[in-house]
């Protein structure tokens, strides 16, 4: 059995927010107990909505930010709460992220060349040369031509900026990528373009990823293991074709059922959700979820459930069971 | 790196540069203020040759002359002479280099100082930034030239002196532009992808934010550098900034104050000199802004 | 009687570049109470030619056509000071970004009631409990507090319900909305989905749905209109378009999706949608079409039976395939 790549062990992530100068600090609980192993070649997808912790622990896996409490394994080097810049620095290399936003994520004031040479240039000691050399090979892997190198990012279109910020985040060579709604603004035949690539570059460099969005339609195609989150809370976990089949948690069987489908003849049975999602800074009691669950019971107003495993190897926190 | 990649490089700046000059010619005003301005450097560096004298010599016979085409005057001294007999066009084309040089020396101390101060106080935030930018506060709640002299008095007069002063008092302007391009790019994704990629402060501060705050500071810049003339002007009008017998314009109004009814050509032609160096460069700067800032670009 | 009738309508922008060709001869017609989906990806036009029909494309666009007809009256020649009159009353549009459509510094009441002043005459107040009214029809909880809120105060699910409250004000005829659930997150996509189709049957509403996403368009329209590089490719009725798609880009398009993938990889279309600088002679699509000939290369196609091609798709149960088809 191989190592996992990432073990994350319950891991939570407080913001202190500042409520005026008389009152109390509030703290912003974004995170609240994640837990997952990845294995290489393997894609944790982590799907849900605004307020959901998705960017959080994106921002923590990267190592960004430091969780508040948990703990965090990368490649068998410790990357929890009490992380130094020395391991920082070593975890670069085997961690790195691709953004959501193709025209954000470029510095527009930077060549093409420049991006792309930027980690190696922090992180290693190749000389000029060397780097170039890197960099025009990754170039053609993404699908890029030499002569892009030194143009800017505003002459390129959605999908090559994608491609660009791909290369980027493979540059050092790492072994797990982030990926943060990667294909969300793009067309969808861009989409399948790119949503191919990702995959080739999987299986070709035994990548791991995790593949954060809110298209469950992409999520069913690409993901191995699928965590699905509610106002920081996991509410469900397990492998991916289980949990499309027979969802557990009623958020999941909401999200899947207000999905739409490419197909005239299916005419959904809408579970609809009532009301807005609640704000992070003042979460509902109880279970998070219950009032816009349709199985709401007394209890679920009171009592906070945890995630139990379940059969096919799904794990859900609902007090139904 | 073969040819046809280095070819690519030189050709991308290239289109670059003929990109912003079609959206910086698109205003004829913008343009004649570059003109004009060429013309005054060109004048500064060739102020040796060009000019029929040298600007400290003095024609006793010749004091207060008027210029060429006034009844009395001569075309050997063609904007006329002053109190001293000094020909008052020598003495305008070698100021222009005065000018020039303390409009420059002004704008980059203060820019340079300015964007230092604003890049940690937008990036460090905290009370850091507090203190920075409660400093600048101060600086800008006395007005400019008050300070200047106060500044001037205690350093002792004389036109370095003069420079810095007015370098303290722009510098707050500076801060508070970079400081606010800061907090916004601070944000953007690419800052967190080099973040991502391992980027300390100082690269993330000077090669991912500053390139993207430079629009509006350029602007900036290039109106202090007519401001700057004007102040540095004023000063020397007020005796605080560059001594006589220095031709800066300023003093050149100043020295010759007394004459302002009998000999007016005296006073006028500094005057005009230095309202067409700074009308120029201000229509430079509206160009500037309108070229480089995207929104106002045609599709 | 159609509402509205589009004949060959064509936008052209001035550009530094050249003139920029956005849309190029789409025919729309719609009758009261349909729902037509408009679907395109970046750079079909699909924008760009409503916003033309509410005249709010800026002073360098060009619009001709040979026909724009609504409810009997003819856009094209109107002067600005009528279409005024029936811009948000008659015909009204939602765009995509709820957030920054409403304006930050009035509150949500003020805007709603807004509209129906400008086009009823009387004063902000006495407008108010049909202000009240209205944000109850679009399911705003609690309609008479948030008459006084603020839309940094509202979140986007909320923002796109008072947009939709304001837009429906006037009891439109025509509703153009402009990918209006793209920015929002699933569930509020479903609900927001819902709530127009809804209003839509209530009000005998015609509703125009621009979108990219196809699997909306599959649940919402009656009628659907393919775009591709600024023309139309395609229009068919729902059911006919997804099980029979008759354009090779429909059919690539439907292909790209991941619920219709075979195997690992996803059947993606290769090469860009061409830009003003690149546009290939003869068909727009046929450097990226698996079904392209040399005809293709050279000639520009017309439409057949609607669809612009050459060689369209053959029907599907069709037993005589008109002549002159052929299929590598």
């Amino acid at each position: 059995m191989k190592q996992p790549l990432i073990q994350a062990r319950d891991l939570h992530k407080h913001y202190p927010i500042k409520a005026g100068f008389l009152k109390a600090d509030q703290s912003l609980h974004a995170l609240a107990g994640a837990s997952f192993d990845l294995y290489p070649g393997q894609t944790l997808a982590i799907v849900g909505e605004s307020g959901c912790g998705k960017s959080t622990l994106a921002r923590i896996l990267t190592l960004i930010e430091a969780p508040t409490i948990g703990q965090l394994t990368i490649d068998d080097i410790d990357a929890g709460t009490n992380i130094n810049s020395a391991t920082k620095k070593r975890l670069r290399q085997t961690v790195q992220m691709v953004f959501q936003d193709p025209f954000g994520s470029l510095n527009p004031r930077q060549t093409i060349g420049a991006i792309l040479q930027e980690p190696l240039l922090i992180n290693t000691d190749l000389n000029a040369a060397q780097r170039q050399q890197q960099v025009l090979q990754m170039m053609a892997r993404v699908g890029l031509r030499e002569e892009h190198y030194y143009r800017y990012p505003h002459m390129f279109s959605g999908g090559q900026r994608q491609r660009i910020a791909i290369a980027r985040a493979l540059v050092l060579n790492p072994k797990v990528v982030i990926l943060d709604e990667p294909v969300s603004a793009l067309d969808v035949s861009i989409q399948a373009q790119v949503l191919n690539l990702l995959m080739e570059l999987q299986q070709e460099l035994d990548l791991a990823y995790v593949f954060i969005s809110h298209d469950l339609s992409v999520v069913q195609h690409i993901a191995d293991q699928v965590l699905v989150m509610y106002l920081g809370k996991p509410v469900e976990h397990g492998p991916s074709n289980a949990v499309f089949a027979e969802p557990q948690h009623p958020y999941t069987q909401a999200l899947l059922s207000a999905t739409p489908h490419a197909n005239t003849d299916q005419k959904q049975q809408r579970i609809k959700l009532t009301g807005e999602l609640p704000s992070p800074l003042d979460p509902p009691t109880g279970c998070t979820f219950h009032p816009r669950c349709q199985h709401a019971m007394p209890a679920c107003k009171t009592d906070t459930p945890d995630m139990k495993e379940r059969h096919n190897e799904i794990s859900t926190s609902c007090l139904m069971y | 790196m073969n040819a046809i990649t280095k070819l690519t490089s030189r050709s991308v700046r290239l289109q670059q540069w003929r990109e912003f000059w079609f959206y910086y010619s698109a205003s004829k005003t913008a343009v004649a203020g570059l003109v004009f301005l060429i013309a005054v450097v060109l004048m500064a560096l060739f102020a040796d040759v060009i000019s029929p004298h040298l600007p400290s010599e003095q024609y006793r016979e010749f004091a207060e002359l008027p210029p060429a085409w006034m009844e009395g005057g001569q075309m050997r001294f063609f904007l006329g002479t002053d109190y001293a007999g000094r020909d008052m066009l020598s003495r305008i084309i070698h100021g222009s280099r005065l000018s020039l040089i303390a409009g420059c020396i002004v704008v980059v101390m203060s820019m340079s100082i300015g964007i230092l101060l604003g890049l940690i106080a937008g990036y460090r935030g905290g009370w850091l930034e507090t203190i920075i930018m409660r400093i600048m506060d101060t600086i800008m709640a006395v007005p400019g030239l008050l300070m200047a002299l106060v500044l001037v008095a205690v350093l002792g007069p004389g036109l370095l002196n003069a420079m810095v002063a007015i370098a303290i008092t722009y510098t707050p302007s500076f801060v508070r532009l970079t400081r606010a391009s800061t907090i916004t790019e601070l944000n953007r994704d690419y800052v967190t992808a080099s973040r991502v990629a391992g980027a300390g402060p100082v690269r993330l501060m000077f090669i991912s934010i500053l390139p993207n705050c430079m629009a509006p500071l350029i602007v900036q810049g290039t109106l202090s550098f007519s401001t700057a003339i004007l102040d540095t002007a004023a000063l020397g009008f007020l005796g605080m900034g560059a001594r006589a017998p220095l031709p800066e314009w300023g003093t050149l109004i100043a020295e010759n104050r007394d004459l302002m009814l009998s000999a007016p050509w005296t006073v006028t032609f500094p005057g005009i000199a230095i309202l067409l160096a700074v009308l120029a460069i201000n229509l430079m700067g509206d160009g500037l802004r309108d070229a480089l800032d995207p929104k106002l670009k045609r599709s | 009687m159609s509402l509205l009738d589009i004949r060959n309508l064509t936008v052209e922008f001035a550009t530094a570049h050249g003139a920029l060709r956005a849309v190029d001869g789409i025919n729309l017609q719609l009758d009261e109470g349909e729902i037509v989906a408009i679907v395109g990806e970046s750079g079909s036009g699909k924008s760009v030619a409503m916003l033309a029909l509410m005249g709010l494309l800026p002073w360098t666009a060009k619009v001709t056509a040979d026909c724009m007809l609504f409810d009997n009256q003819d856009l094209l020649l109107m002067s600005p000071k009528k279409r005024r009159k029936i811009i948000g009353k008659d015909i009204s549009m939602i765009f995509q970004e709820p957030m920054t459509s409403l304006n930050p510094c009035f509150t949500v009441g003020y805007q709603i009631a807004e509209v129906l002043a400008q086009h009823f005459g009387g004063s902000h107040r006495s407008h108010q409990e049909r202000t009240i009214e209205l944000l109850q029809q679009v399911g705003i909880p609690a309609a008479e507090t948030r008459l006084k809120a603020y839309p940094h105060q509202l979140s986007g699910g909320m923002c796109q319900r008072v947009m939709i409250a304001m837009m429906i004000a006037c009891q439109p005829k025509l509703l153009i909305a402009d990918e209006p659930t793209t920015a929002l997150d699933v569930t509020i996509q479903a609900q927001i989905l819902d709530l127009l189709v809804e209003l839509q049957k209530a009000n005998g509403m015609a509703l125009v749905l621009i979108t990219h996403d196809m699997a909306v368009v599959a649940e919402t329209a009656d009628n659907v209109l393919v775009q591709y590089a600024g023309q139309q490719v395609e229009q068919r009725p729902v059911k006919a378009l997804f099980n029979n798609p008759r354009h090779p880009y429909t059919q690539a398009l439907l292909d790209a999706l991941p619920e219709r993938s075979e195997g690992q990889l996803l059947n993606a279309i290769p090469g860009v949608v061409p830009g003003q600088l690149d546009r290939p002679q003869g068909c727009l699509f046929n450097p990226r079409c698996e079904l392209v000939q040399e005809h293709c290369r050279q000639q520009p196609p017309s439409h057949q039976e609607g669809i612009l091609c050459h060689y369209p798709l053959p029907l599907i149960n069709d037993p005589a395939p008109a002549s002159g088809e052929t299929l590598s």
